[in-house]
């Protein structure tokens, strides 16, 4: 069973549909990335599934539940957790305190020790930066504090938002690296990318959204090769 | 030299006052950059009910000690006041949340004129003495007095702040209060219930209210359905002063306010040869106002707020 499984999914603001009718699953441990142009509904996409906008129809499927009308702040705590475009760390809170919002919705105590241990292990940078402001560092270093949180909130499934966004080349770099890593931990995840190599370069699937609209899926690999894909999408 | 620190005392009292409504100011101010001005109705109220009370039990003939009677009054008007800032909130601002920033600061004044129509419903136009119940022993420092009561003022104001800043920087609630402040929709992402967090906000800043009510109402000796509108302005004064959205600020804010007032209240009439007198002490906590909004907008303690009307 898919842990992630939209059917005809279709999103509308004020009038205007910005998503129109996607289908697209993900596997358990698979890393599946959305990439497409700037507009193409990859964000709106995003945010449906987190419950920060409504669908205009369609269906949406997590481990198995239909999530219609689960307000935002209840799929964290059924395992669906997103990083949003800008990384959006807490900007006056330390690096320790904005990993630990990472696991507001858990009572294990011990537990959420045991995972922020586990994220300075991953990311020394941000041990060394325990108590200072998140707002202090630099942009891939919140990159590694949002990663870092997440990472905190045990995802089933992690949805990544343009994570190379504003960052320049060296980082971004840095930024996959830290994704091959999280993957490797056995996260599931959804990467949206408008950096379509590297989104391709470390997935195991890839979909291509143009206007609302899947209009390619299949092996990264496959799309990598695809002539359609690298005059489109790699400049080619 | 003695008329000096004893406008000092007299001032670090008012202060103290002045900084716990602040407090309420400044929070809701930080959580969602609304000015809520009917947190000053949210005092009258508390000192109202405190008042109601305590004169209902001696009425009863139920004749405690004075400290144990204060204490049910305040028991009282503390749940009140906690239920009514959570209806002001739910009823008159976040229908609004969304809107354009003039109309819940318009909503709010609204608010704060309903409360008094209310309380003058339910208390009249008249002023009401607080029950002779309070003793007005004195303490000498340094050739400066100072009533137990006032100590109690301020020592009692001083633990609930601290208590208050603990649970803002400590705890879990806290943690969820500033990340809400900070970005309400990553907080929601992170499992935070955004409303509940806005809605405990009001209840503690209408639960520090509530005693800031009964301090008033025994500093004063009495309550009226317009002392808050007066005591919350210069509240609200208070937390510009500090920097409005910061805690400490506000305490800060407070106390200096009450400070620079009482100074201000006692030379006025040498200063000006007595052509004013100390019943004009309200204009300087307005002057403050005036003074900080060209010179340093940000207040004392504050970061920025150049979009926040």
């Amino acid at each position: 069973m898919s842990i992630l499984d939209i059917k005809n999914l279709q999103v509308s603001y004020g009038g205007i549909q910005a998503v129109k009718g996607i289908d697209l699953h993900i596997e358990k441990g698979e890393l599946v990335t959305l990439i497409g142009a700037n507009g193409a509904g990859k964000t709106s996409t995003l945010r449906t599934l987190v419950g920060m906008e409504k669908k205009s129809g369609g269906s949406i499927s997590f481990d198995g539940k239909d999530t219609a009308g689960t307000p935002v702040y209840n799929f964290v705590r059924q395992g669906l957790v997103m990083v949003p475009e800008g990384r959006g760390v807490f900007s006056k809170l330390t690096v320790a305190e904005n990993l630990r919002m990472g696991g507001y919705h858990r009572n294990d105590e011990d537990g959420i020790k045991a995972d922020i241990e586990h994220v300075f292990e991953l990311f020394p940078r941000l041990k060394e930066r325990e108590k200072q402001l998140a707002g202090t560092l630099s942009g891939g270093e919140q990159q590694m504090v949002a990663m870092g949180r997440a990472i905190v909130s045990k995802p089933k499934l992690l949805l990544l938002d343009e994570p190379s966004m504003g960052l320049a080349p060296l980082i971004v770099a840095k930024i996959f690296e830290i994704i091959r890593m999280v993957a490797e931990q056995g996260v599931t995840m959804l990467l949206v990318e408008q950096n379509a190599r590297l989104a391709l370069e470390v997935s195991q699937r890839g979909y291509v959204m143009e206007s609302g609209r899947i209009t390619m899926s299949g092996n990264a690999q496959d799309l990598l090769n695809d002539d359609r894909v690298r005059n489109a999408y790699l400049g080619e | 030299m003695d008329i000096f620190l004893q406008q000092i005392l007299n001032g670090l009292v008012l202060g103290s006052i002045y900084a716990l409504i602040a407090l309420g100011y400044t929070m809701v101010y930080g959580i969602m950059g609304l000015i809520n001005f009917a947190h000053g109705e949210v005092v009258m109220v508390g000192g109202m009910v405190t008042v109601t009370v305590v004169s209902a039990l001696l009425g009863m003939g139920i004749n405690l000690p004075a400290l144990a009677l204060i204490l049910i009054g305040v028991m009282v008007a503390i749940p009140a006041c906690m239920l009514l800032g959570f209806t002001i909130e739910r009823v008159a601002y976040r229908p609004l949340r969304n809107a354009p920033r003039l109309a819940p600061l318009i909503t709010a004044i609204g608010v704060s004129i309903v409360l008094q129509q209310l309380a003058i419903l339910v208390w009249g136009r008249n002023y009401i003495p607080f029950p002779p119940i309070l003793d007005h022993d004195v303490v000498e420092i340094f050739g400066a007095s100072i009533t137990k009561l006032q100590v109690s003022i301020v020592v009692l104001c001083f633990v609930i702040m601290t208590a208050l800043l603990v649970v803002v920087e400590k705890t879990k609630l806290g943690r969820a209060m500033r990340a809400t402040s900070q970005n309400p929709a990553v907080a929601g992402l992170m499992g935070v219930n955004v409303n509940t967090i806005i809605s405990t906000t009001f209840v503690i800043g209408s639960a520090l209210g509530a005693i800031a009510g009964l301090m008033v109402a025994t500093n004063y000796e009495q309550v009226h359905y317009y002392m808050g509108f007066m005591i919350g302005l210069k509240a609200f004064t208070a937390a510009v002063l500090g920097g409005i959205g910061n805690l400490g600020g506000a305490v800060a804010g407070g106390i200096l306010l009450g400070i620079i007032e009482s100074l201000g209240a006692g030379y006025i009439g040498d200063l000006t040869g007595g052509f004013l007198g100390s019943h004009y002490q309200d204009i300087f906590a307005f002057m403050v106002l005036i003074a900080v909004l060209i010179f340093r907008p940000s207040g004392l303690m504050g970061e920025k707020m150049a979009d926040r009307a």
